[in-house]
């Protein structure tokens, strides 16, 4: 976890025994991605909008970089949360190290929802679109 | 303690749970007969909603002769409104379902 001047990162990095081009499969199949993250509509394509949705949630995307084997970026929007996740990939002698960096808490999103604790309106609002959608 | 933050919205993902928690949010402590009355639902199925909402934190139960008298605990939404926490958790869970599933493809 890292911390800029106003937006919070959350990183998550692991070395894989996978080759790059394994890992890409993975990250940019449709139903692969359901198998590890959320059912989708993605598609590798700069610009294309898509929704993950599982069985807690939704989330509002659009692809903004695809460069294969290497870099994919999308939005991320759920709950009144925008940010940006980075997937990097990068080659090592025993596979491939996986970065995953999610930017863009802002603190004053933060404090949006430590608002909604007295505000319920306000967040039942929010989890009506985010919950009421799955049922 | 808390519970998973996907737990918790999972457990809020079906309206009449989500209304259930909403009221006692709103209108404090409350015996299974009155959540019953206006809603419609059988008190069988409130009271199945109850627990589910006591499993994850959400709503607390406390005994008072023949009566239960349940609660909301707004502290266990603290999962849901810590995003940092939220996607900490969430993006490791998920990494390790990458890995199994990374596991089972061809090469």
């Amino acid at each position: 976890m890292m911390q800029a001047a106003d937006t919070k990162t959350v990183i998550v990095e692991r070395e894989m025994p996978h080759s790059l081009e394994k890992i890409w499969r993975a990250l940019t199949q449709g139903p692969l991605i359901e198998e590890w993250l959320m059912k989708n509509d993605f598609k590798p394509v700069v610009g294309h909008r898509f929704n993950l949705r599982g069985d807690w949630g939704a989330v509002d995307a659009e692809v903004l970089l695809v460069e294969p084997n290497k870099a994919l970026s999308y939005t991320w929007d759920a709950m009144g949360l925008k940010s940006v996740v980075t997937w990097t990939l990068t080659a090592t002698s025993t596979g491939t190290n996986l970065r995953m960096e999610q930017s863009g808490f802002r603190q004053d999103q933060q404090q949006a929802y430590e608002g909604a604790k007295y505000g319920w309106q306000k967040f039942f609002a929010a989890l009506e679109r985010v919950a009421g959608g799955l049922s | 303690m808390h519970a998973e933050p996907t737990a918790i919205l999972k457990t809020l993902s079906d309206p009449t749970r989500r209304a259930i928690f909403e009221r006692l949010s709103r209108d404090g402590e409350m015996t299974v007969h009155a959540l019953t009355d206006p809603s419609g639902v059988s008190q069988p199925a409130i009271s199945k909603h109850l627990g589910a909402l006591k499993l994850v934190g959400l709503v607390r139960g406390r005994r008072d002769g023949r009566e239960t008298y349940y609660s909301a605990e707004p502290k266990a939404l603290a999962p849901l409104i810590d995003w940092i926490n939220f996607y900490s958790t969430f993006w490791n869970s998920r990494f390790d379902r990458l890995e199994d599933l990374l596991k089972r493809m061809d090469q």
